[in-house]
């Protein structure tokens, strides 16, 4: 099965150039990693709507909160037992924040 | 749909050998509950097969797989075609396959920490213990529509997420069972404090079953001696609709039967070497049926269990004891430690204690405090006559 895991929070000051921890690096480089992404913080967001004038645009992200989405991995794993070991082990990795474990319904992994 | 006791003891094992089939709860339950009536209809006119448990698998499966045609959804469910699955001729049901036990399997699954406790206790009495959406709904005290929706959801999940159907790898055994009779437990003390749907002989059903399928884990025998030996009292507990407490209970109505199976369930569960939660607890249980009760000894094994658990409840009624041995202020020097100021058990107690220690002002509030908090009329009733017994010491 595919798995989304959204990774949540973290250090909203980091530096954008900080350079990826070596742990998480080892485990994006494995071959059930089908795809990933670490996003900018999410002051750098511009959220599109439909309004009744045409498209509206808001200068920041959808759900305004403390808690913004950090990155994103995708996963190939044989259950949910699977994708969770993976989770806690990138979360190992990290102060603060959590990661969210969604199936995926429908996509298009690397090398699909 | 109502399972009458012959059907109740084929449901969760020919459930969970569909499960394991389909892959999928709701699909696996509709095609039971459609088994179980055809049964209904013809067992009374043909006579029950040989292998009932057999010959209700293969009739859902036959009618799931006639669903999933219907639905042109068989192409999808690759799991079933890589298992050669067709539409077994009723004829040749005389002699039909063997089945697995997947009961296990299904409670794991129920019982999965990415379920909300509230669904992993819904999904097991459905599951496993054959109860209909409405009993669920009753005992629970919320509408059937909310149970229903809640129940649908978690299969859904199960099946969407991914949720495994199987036994956890050892690794990961000790917590997931602990998960498992957790939720064993939450239902049984449902039960206990309530008594509206038999919740507590369901629990004992479940961990009887949890017995058969894992006989040499100590804590699934400690469980099971645990609530044998506090479900002994039942008939003692309630008098006129009142609460009756321990010393007060009438001891002819304790079913000494019952003591006796949950004093040799609890030998077996320490033979295997346990010494777990449920273990420790059972001993307190059996020790609070003798007579006179070893106060010291109860003490101790609260204390065992408190450092394990970190519980500020079994701390309180580690209190209870020292109140015993050493008196209520003692205790009561404790329970100021604690913060349990939502928990009702906690008001009632202190109230005891403040009482015994003639703190009737201070007792009064407590006893308030903890009718406030009750949620069943029996309790209720027992708390009022304590507060009314409440004199000021003028008389003496």
């Amino acid at each position: 099965m595919q798995y989304a895991l959204l990774i949540y929070g973290g250090d909203p000051d980091a530096p954008p150039d900080r350079p990826m921890d070596e742990a998480v690096a080892a485990v994006l480089a494995r071959p059930y990693v089908t795809g990933w992404a670490r996003l900018h913080a999410a002051g750098s967001a511009t959220t599109v709507r439909a309004g009744e004038a045409g498209m509206l645009l808001t200068d920041g992200p959808f759900v305004d909160s403390k808690e913004f989405l950090a990155g994103l991995v995708m996963i190939e794993a044989d259950d949910l037992d699977g994708a969770l070991a993976v989770a806690a082990e990138l979360q190992e990795t990290r102060e603060g924040g959590a990661i969210e474990v969604r199936p995926l319904r429908e996509g298009c992994p690397r090398g699909a | 749909m109502a399972l009458d006791a012959v059907f109740r003891e084929h449901w969760a094992r020919v459930l969970a050998t569909l499960v394991g089939i389909l892959g999928d709860i709701e699909l696996a339950e509709e095609a039971a509950a459609e088994a179980f009536a055809i049964a209904a209809e013809r067992w009374p006119r043909d006579g029950e097969p040989a292998n009932p448990n057999a010959w209700l698998v293969v009739t859902a499966r036959n009618r799931a797989v006639d669903q999933l045609r219907r639905r042109r959804l068989l192409a999808e469910k690759t799991r079933l075609l890589a298992r050669g699955l067709e539409t077994a001729p009723e004829a040749t049901m005389h002699d039909p396959p063997a089945f697995r036990d997947e009961r296990l399997e299904l409670i794991f699954t129920c019982c999965h920490p990415s379920l909300a406790l509230e669904a992993q206790v819904a999904l097991t009495l459905r599951t496993l213990g054959g109860l209909s959406t409405e009993e669920i709904a009753l005992a629970f005290l919320v509408p059937p529509d909310t149970m229903s929706k809640r129940l649908t959801r978690a299969k859904r999940k199960i099946r969407d997420a991914g949720i495994p159907f199987a036994v956890p790898p050892d690794h990961q055994l000790p917590d997931r069972l602990a998960a498992v009779l957790a939720v064993v437990y939450l239902i049984f003390n449902e039960g206990w404090g309530g008594g509206r749907v038999d919740l507590a002989a369901e629990a004992i059903h479940l961990a009887r079953a949890l017995t058969d399928l894992m006989p040499d884990e100590g804590e699934v025998l400690a469980l099971l001696a645990l609530m044998l030996l506090h479900d002994a009292r039942r008939a003692a507990r309630f008098r006129d609709g009142r609460l009756v407490l321990l010393d007060d209970q009438d001891r002819s109505l304790w079913d000494a039967g019952q003591i006796d199976e949950g004093r040799r369930v609890l030998q077996r569960a320490l033979a295997r070497g346990t010494a777990g939660p449920y273990a420790i607890q059972a001993a307190i249980a059996d020790l609070h049926l003798r007579q006179p009760r070893d106060w010291r000894q109860i003490a101790a094994l609260y204390d065992v269990l408190a450092r394990r658990t970190g519980s500020p409840v079994v701390e309180m009624n580690r209190a209870v004891a020292i109140a015993e041995l050493e008196g209520p202020e003692a205790a009561l020097a404790i329970l100021d430690r604690l913060d349990l100021g939502q928990y009702r058990y906690f008001h009632s107690t202190r109230a005891d204690l403040l009482r015994r220690a003639g703190r009737t002002a201070e007792a009064e509030r407590a006893y308030r405090r903890a009718l406030e908090l009750t949620r069943t009329a029996p309790e209720r009733r027992f708390l009022e006559t304590r507060l009314a017994e409440l004199r000021p010491p003028a008389e003496g």
